[in-house]
């Protein structure tokens, strides 16, 4: 009896696994692939949420080219080696175009992956700035402007309106964080101002003071923040308790609502950049609402970028008339397309046109677009 | 043990785990708008099905207890007495050659794609074996010689061009340099504490590499990355997968020969009498400190090596990929597959690598239905998939 | 100026050390009865973190006043772990024991459990993080000092040494505690003695998620958000602390910690928190090749 038992319950598992691809039906295939869950879930989920979205909507408007498009969401949890076989599971499975992936680091990996199999990947929210302008990854575009573009608009900003003159620099030790801390460190130190301290900080640690103590030594006029929002919000506060009143400027991963939910009143006065204010565009007041009566709640982070990477890939697919990689990739960089972010296209590096970053300071409660 | 009895049981079970489950499952609080949801169905779902469960599990001890007892008399299970006998296990090894060497053929890239990943786990959990299932040493931090293996191959082929082929056999000695070096100092600890000390060291050689930008690029990793070369013939996308992954298939072989010799040589058996006893080995005269250091170093070897495949697998790295969560990964092979049994570690490294994979028609639920896979795994069977049968020397009368 | 920076250095330190204590002390009360690396203790932590907020937010909404508030929550809090620990203890670990499993099989539940309930915690809340009300209001009197060490963080530390009296309290002088010493000598001898082992291996476990509910408010109530991830690095932290005062130590757990958070706090200061952990794991081992059982373990002589 037990022998048969574990006889059945192998070939279960040998049938679950081998037998989950197959049925090749007449539909476009789009990806969705970034982190769902895992640590940095909170990044990843908006954007599924965004193509499904986005695709009950075409569906409902007669789909591409006449056929549906099929959603095929998978999960990388942002770690390169995990994202390698995400990607190659979304290749075997026949996708026609890819929206993703979140994180800059399981974005490189997978690139390659892609690129050999003739397939395009548009990212709402990898910032790296190599991705572009590398030329090592021709397949991948973004509808989001690169980490050098907000470092140089945090220097220009710090410099010209808020005229500082000594700087620290802090980051969270990881892939996003400090890449960014280290473009804000350059373009600083080029625009002549004093950075005083550059360091990375530990994220998880349950408390900062002594690198808040630090930095108080130093007496900057300025914090610059390279890195996302749960320990910017932790050392803003430890920061206010301390009664600190130094400046605090953080990029667009501090720039989520979140945060000011998390800092509460600590959040009053916090410079952070991010993507071009859409909150007048009809077009993304429509998606909140739309996410709002699907999921019952606020649309989270890159939710906007991953809506309008998707309609942009849906549309180029539409115009090129088939999902050849040469007609599509022609058709997203010619064509101009409606998005919640604004009518954008892409140039030759694959960056978006028509999306740039503003400086947001965070007044009663809400994050309000600097001029 | 009469029925009202039991269902008595599984009602109390059910109504303390709605008790438990009350806050997390049942209220949801939007501290923003002020808003409380209470999801009470979740209340009777956990109700119901932990009665249920409660009573399936009470049924599974009592089996497992009743053949707690049957087993002194014949005590080794289904597996281990396949492997025993030699008419079935030959032929049966032949039929998984033919599958392994079929295997990219029939099944989609992707298939393969993970194959590579679960057999690289294989090969770290082989070399892990070393360190734990024979001689004994707890090592948390295992994951340190992989990302030396990894990064050896990336820099060097960054900075001198160096191909894969002669990567290989580098990045396992710069694991075993690296092995012997943090075995060293730590030789006198036992236990716990030996396994702290060696976390603390697989975390070290993370940060270093985090933030020592000069030497390994820091966060943002080494982008592109050559896979390996085959006599300068240009590889399509799923041709250089295959080839990796018959590359992987011979080295795990390679690795399964090895650790099968030396578990039968002199230094295998010093080990596993390391592991029993200390003091009595040593009072046969081994020396303790070069035993151990001999497990950590060729323990680190294997690490190095599936490391640079690593690397040659995903063309990037970062040190996120090491992270303490890796080494547990691969302790938990070792230990749910049946420590100190190759067979055991190879069903072990294939059944958690491959689970979340297959897992993922799951989605969102995967990672929890791996962790209560594990816990099961360890109540109903602790001692492992397949448990390792030690050589046994019987006393005849005659 | 150069004191007071070392001043606040120490203090700062001396927050973080208390943090790491509070949660430490569980881990080494299991550690000391059963040998078990409990995994998922830093999990019970997040757990009773979770169940605070949750509570308090509930009570808050029907407009209790604030004290209650706190009391309630508080007391939800350390009940709800108390019971998770009680819990898990019968689900992961008390099967094993009752099969003689290895060790290490025992590790690998906890583990598994660890992921279990961060899933669980993950799938039935919220993936975000989540604000957490400062529930320790701003002491008037403590004004003055309140730029060098919060009243949170005050009472954080003094929490600390509350806790680790009573519990050093309870293991000394008390008919259980008695029990316990007894039962993590020797299991056997102690049941022989009338000792029923399994219920003071569930009361370890009961105190322990206990004191890791309390550490839970009180450092999401100064950290000012939780997700639940919170417990899987505090939890490691707070092992390495209890493995520097030689685990199964209660006084040695917080002596370590205190250490812990020192050495981290004075090497960021005046050194570079690029290095901060790197430099506390050296500082470990270079602690237990000196000492191989913790600063206040005992050194157990092998016999033959």
């Amino acid at each position: 009896m037990k022998l048969y038992f574990k006889i059945l319950v192998l070939s279960l598992f040998v049938l679950i696994g081998f037998s989950a691809p197959g049925f090749a039906g007449d539909t476009i295939k789009l990806g969705v692939a970034g982190a769902h869950s895992g640590d940095l879930a909170s990044y990843g989920i908006p954007s599924v949420h965004a193509a499904e979205l986005v695709v009950k909507k075409i569906n409902a408007q007669g789909g591409v080219l006449g056929k549906t498009v099929e959603l095929l969401v998978e999960d990388d949890v942002c770690k390169p080696e995990v994202a390698g076989n995400t990607a190659t599971k979304l290749v075997s499975d026949g996708v026609d175009v890819v929206m993703g992936h979140i994180c800059s680091g399981a974005t490189k990996s997978a690139m390659g992956i892609y690129k050999d199999a003739g397939i395009i990947a548009i990212s709402p929210s990898a910032t790296n700035p190599d991705l572009t302008l590398s030329g090592e990854y021709p397949n991948f575009l973004r509808t989001i402007a690169h980490d050098a573009v907000q470092a140089q608009l945090q220097v220009k900003f710090a410099t010209n309106v808020l005229k500082v003159k000594k700087i620290a620099i802090l980051h969270d030790k990881g892939d996003y964080g400090k890449g960014q801390a280290e473009l804000a460190q350059k373009y600083f130190t080029t625009a002549g101002v004093d950075v005083a301290l550059f360091e990375g900080v530990t994220p998880g640690a349950v408390d900062y003071s002594a690198i808040v103590m630090k930095v108080r030594r130093v007496k900057p006029d300025l914090v610059v923040w390279g890195g996302y929002h749960p320990e910017a919000s932790k050392i803003v506060t430890l920061m206010r308790k301390k009664k600190m009143d130094t400046l605090f400027m953080g990029s667009d991963g501090v720039k989520d609502d979140t945060f000011i939910k998390v800092a509460g009143k600590y959040a009053e006065g916090v410079f952070a950049t991010g993507p071009m204010d859409v909150s007048g565009n009809a077009m993304a007041i429509a998606a909140k609402k739309a996410h709002q009566e699907a999921y019952g709640s606020d649309p989270g982070a890159f939710f906007d970028a991953a809506y309008a990477a998707t309609l942009a890939l849906l549309n180029a697919v539409e115009k090129a008339g088939s999902t050849d990689y040469n007609a599509v990739m022609k058709a997203l960089k010619s064509e101009y397309v409606d998005t919640p972010l604004g009518n954008i296209s892409f140039d030759a590096n694959g960056d978006a046109i028509g999306i740039g970053f503003s400086v947001y300071r965070v007044e009663n409660g809400v994050f309000v677009e600097q001029k | 043990m009469t029925a009202t009895g039991e269902i008595k049981k599984s009602v109390l079970v059910s109504l303390w785990f709605m008790f438990l489950t009350f806050p997390i499952m049942v209220i949801r609080v939007n501290t923003v708008q002020d808003v409380v949801e209470w999801r009470w169905l979740n209340m009777a779902y956990i109700g119901i099905g932990t009665f249920f469960i409660s009573m399936l599990w009470r049924y599974m001890i009592r089996r497992k207890e009743r053949e707690g007892k049957k087993e002194k008399t014949d005590n080794l299970s289904f597996a281990q007495k396949i492997i025993l006998d030699k008419k079935i296990f030959i032929p049966l090894v032949a039929l998984t050659g033919l599958f392994i060497i079929v295997f990219p053929h029939m099944f989609s890239m992707y298939q393969t794609n993970i194959m590579i990943s679960a057999l690289i786990y294989v090969m770290l959990g082989l070399g892990l074996n070393i360190v734990i299932g024979l001689a004994g040493l707890l090592d948390l931090g295992y994951v340190a010689f992989f990302a030396v293996g990894a990064y050896s191959y990336a820099l060097l082929n960054l900075h001198y061009g160096l191909v894969f082929w002669l990567a290989l056999p580098l990045g396992g000695f710069l694991a075993l340099i690296f092995g012997v070096i943090l075995g060293y100092p730590v030789l006198r600890l036992r236990g716990d504490y030996l396994a702290i000390v060696t976390l603390g060291f697989g975390e070290i050689i993370r940060l270093v590499l985090e933030n020592w930008n000069e030497f390994s690029f820091g966060p943002s990793g080494i982008p592109n990355i050559p896979k390996p070369p085959l006599f300068g013939v240009d590889l399509s996308l799923s041709g250089s997968i295959i080839y990796l992954y018959y590359i992987i298939v011979g080295l795990v072989i390679f690795t399964i020969f090895v650790i099968n010799r030396l578990e039968n040589s002199r230094i295998g058996r010093a080990w596993i009498a390391l592991k029993d006893d200390e003091i009595a080995c040593q009072a046969m005269g081994i020396d303790k400190a070069r035993t151990k250091l001999r497990a950590f170093g060729l323990g680190a070897m294997w690490a190095g090596m599936a490391g640079v495949i690593f690397a040659a697998k995903t063309t990037f790295i970062n040190p996120a990929s090491f992270t303490i969560w890796e080494s547990v990964i691969i302790l938990c092979t070792v230990v749910l597959g049946g420590m100190g049994s190759i067979t055991g570690v190879i069903s072990g490294a294939l059944l958690l690598i491959l689970l979340p994979e297959y897992l993922r028609a799951f989605s969102e639920f995967r990672m929890i239905i791996f962790g209560a896979v594990l816990v099961l795994m360890m109540v109903f069977r602790p001692g492992g998939i397949i448990n390792n049968v030690r050589k046994t020397y019987k006393f005849q009368k005659t | 100026m150069d004191f007071d920076y070392f001043s606040y250095l120490f203090f700062g330190g001396l927050t973080r050390g208390s943090i790491y204590a509070l949660i430490a002390l569980g881990y080494t009360m299991v550690y000391g009865i059963i040998q078990l690396i409990n995994f998922a203790h830093g999990e019970i932590y997040m757990i009773g973190a979770f169940t605070g907020l949750i509570i308090a937010s509930v009570l808050t909404m029907m407009g209790l006043p604030s004290l209650a508030v706190i009391i309630i929550a508080a007391a939800a809090a350390i009940i709800y772990a108390s019971a998770y620990g009680f819990t898990i203890e019968k689900i992961a670990y008390k099967p094993l024991r009752d099969a003689n499993a290895p060790r290490l099989s025992a590790l690998i539940s906890a583990i598994g459990m660890s992921l279990f309930l961060q899933n669980y915690v993950l799938l039935a809340q919220t993936s975000d993080f989540l604000p957490f009300p400062s529930l320790i209001p701003d002491f008037e009197f403590w004004e003055p000092y309140s730029h060098i060490w919060t009243s949170a963080e005050l009472v954080i530390f003094i929490t600390t040494v509350i806790v680790m009296i009573l519990l050093t309290f309870l293991i000394k002088f008390t008919k259980i505690g008695k029990a316990m010493r007894a039962t993590s000598q020797d299991k056997t001898m102690a049941s022989l003695l009338g000792i029923n082992v399994n219920r003071v291996i569930t009361f370890t476990f009961v105190v322990g998620s206990a004191t890791a509910a309390i550490g839970g408010i009180l450092i999401a109530s100064h950290i000012g958000q939780i997700n639940f991830y919170m417990g899987f690095i505090a939890g490691i932290k707070a092992f390495v602390a209890a493995v520097l005062g030689g685990i199964g130590s209660i006084p040695g757990a917080v002596i370590g910690a205190l250490i812990l958070g020192w050495t981290e706090s004075f090497f960021t200061g005046y050194i570079s928190s690029d290095y901060e952990d790197v430099f506390a794991f050296l500082f470990l081992v270079g602690i237990l090749i000196l000492r191989p059982s913790g600063i206040l373990g005992k050194s157990e002589t092998q016999k033959v």
